[in-house]
């Protein structure tokens, strides 16, 4: 599998969750549909970026930081279209790109194993 | 009559014993190790300024089968280049008649030594899955090695893993004959025709723990790789016996190393190391079939680092959605 994909898997299903938690705030409840596909687009965003970062640059702390600020960026402007919750948004947001900014350093085919394939 | 000294004649016995090197570029330094058929002696190489050592059959008496059988391990080891065989470098005659060869003088530790000092089983079966190799080199040339155990095994001072004692070394038939071409570059082994020899069935050859039933049985002609095989799962199962718990799967290609009959074996010592690898990354063995959750449990223990940063998210979110309720 390459890195690419692995971050399109991982943000996606990082995204998925993160919208599915807006189901404890009975506020939003109703634009569950909407929040749950935004955050799985950014988590995907968050993924395709992060992933084709980890097949250019090999260096596990420099993935991770990448992640990181991948992750916090989008979690940001969410935040700021939303206008609040800066906090809520950005942490969780932030995790998810040094998740999946680790393991696309750490899994998926180098391009060298691809070509020597 | 005067009678000697103890003193000078355990002097003579000495110098009896001691083998005489003055015709060679050798000069005798001591003697490393005795074996039943012949001895090794640590000796410098004047010409070269280096150590090597020196094996001398045992036997006064040279025949003409004994010399052969020298030569021919000799030529065997020669021929097996690889940094897990011993190098031989030369090959003489004593001024007394009995063949000599010199190999390389390994500094290091035999196996048995080095496990009684190293507790690491992921050590153990690194130098472990080295020796394979090496087997399995030889067996890719033809040679099977018949004695392997951890007496004729040795760690360097560098860590590298060398085999020794290629005495009771078999070459298979039909080998030195263009089958192996399909190795590419490696070139078969074939001792000269004047130095066939052969052991008679019945004969036992080897170590009595470390042989395969084939070989206990005495069938000489019935021997192939698979009996180097169980040597091998013998000498895993000695450097697994102190391990408290060295885990379902390594016990597994010990078990099936060690099978008695060779087609419940691995069919080479490449396919044993290939698991002692996958051991190593902890993947699936071949010789062991995980249930659902050892198999879960092994891709969580493998990816430790990632199943704590999942986990350390899943409980934040948890947290922010208690903490945020009205």
């Amino acid at each position: 599998m390459s890195k690419p994909l692995i971050g399109v898997i991982l943000g996606a299903v990082l995204g998925v969750i993160d919208g599915l938690t807006a189901w404890f705030t009975p506020a939003v409840r109703d634009q569950l549909g909407g929040i749950v596909i935004g955050s799985t687009l950014k988590g995907i965003i968050a993924g395709i970026a992060i992933g084709f970062f980890a097949k250019k640059f090999h260096s596990l702390p420099i993935g991770i930081v990448f992640g990181l600020l991948v992750g916090a960026f989008l979690a940001w402007l969410v935040a700021f279209m939303q206008g609040g919750y800066y906090f809520e948004i950005i942490l969780p947001g932030t995790l998810v790109g040094l998740i999946v900014g680790f393991a696309t350093q750490k899994y998926g085919k180098t391009p060298a194993v691809n070509a020597a394939q | 009559m005067k009678w000697l000294s103890d003193d000078k004649l355990n002097y003579l016995r000495t110098v009896v014993a001691n083998p005489d090197f003055s015709s060679t570029k050798y000069t005798f330094i001591k003697e490393l190790a005795r074996g039943g058929m012949g001895t090794v002696y640590l000796a410098e190489d004047r010409e070269l300024n280096r150590l090597v050592a020196i094996k001398v059959l045992n036997t006064p008496e040279m025949t003409e089968d004994l010399r052969n059988r020298m030569v021919r391990e000799a030529q065997i080891i020669a021929r097996l280049e690889h940094p897990g065989i011993v190098p031989v470098h030369d090959v003489g005659t004593l001024p007394d008649g009995r063949v000599f060869y010199a190999m390389k003088f390994v500094r290091g530790s035999r196996l048995d030594e080095y496990a009684a000092v190293n507790d690491s089983i992921r050590d153990r079966l690194r130098k472990f899955q080295a020796v394979c190799d090496a087997v399995a080199f030889a067996h890719a040339h033809g040679v099977i090695h018949r004695d392997l155990k951890p007496q004729n095994i040795m760690i360097g001072s560098f860590g590298e893993v060398l085999v020794l004692d290629w005495g009771v070394a078999k070459i298979l038939g039909g080998h030195g004959d263009g089958e192996r071409g399909r190795h590419g570059d490696c070139h078969p082994v074939s001792p000269s025709p004047h130095l066939r020899v052969s052991t008679r069935d019945g004969t036992i050859i080897g170590t009595r723990d470390y042989m395969s039933p084939e070989q206990a049985r005495g069938e000489i002609d019935q021997l192939d790789e698979r009996a180097d095989v169980y040597s091998l799962g013998a000498v895993l199962h000695f450097l697994l016996k102190d391990q408290p718990k060295p885990g379902k799967a390594a016990e597994a290609i010990c078990s099936k190393a060690r099978a008695n009959a060779k087609e419940d074996r691995y069919s080479s010592a490449s396919e044993l190391s290939a698991d002692i690898g996958r051991l190593l990354d902890a993947e699936p063995v071949s010789a062991y079939q995980e249930s659902a959750i050892e198999k879960a449990s092994r891709w969580v223990s493998k990816n430790r680092f990632l199943v704590l940063l999942v986990l350390a998210y899943l409980l934040m979110r948890i947290f922010f959605v208690f903490t945020s309720r009205p």
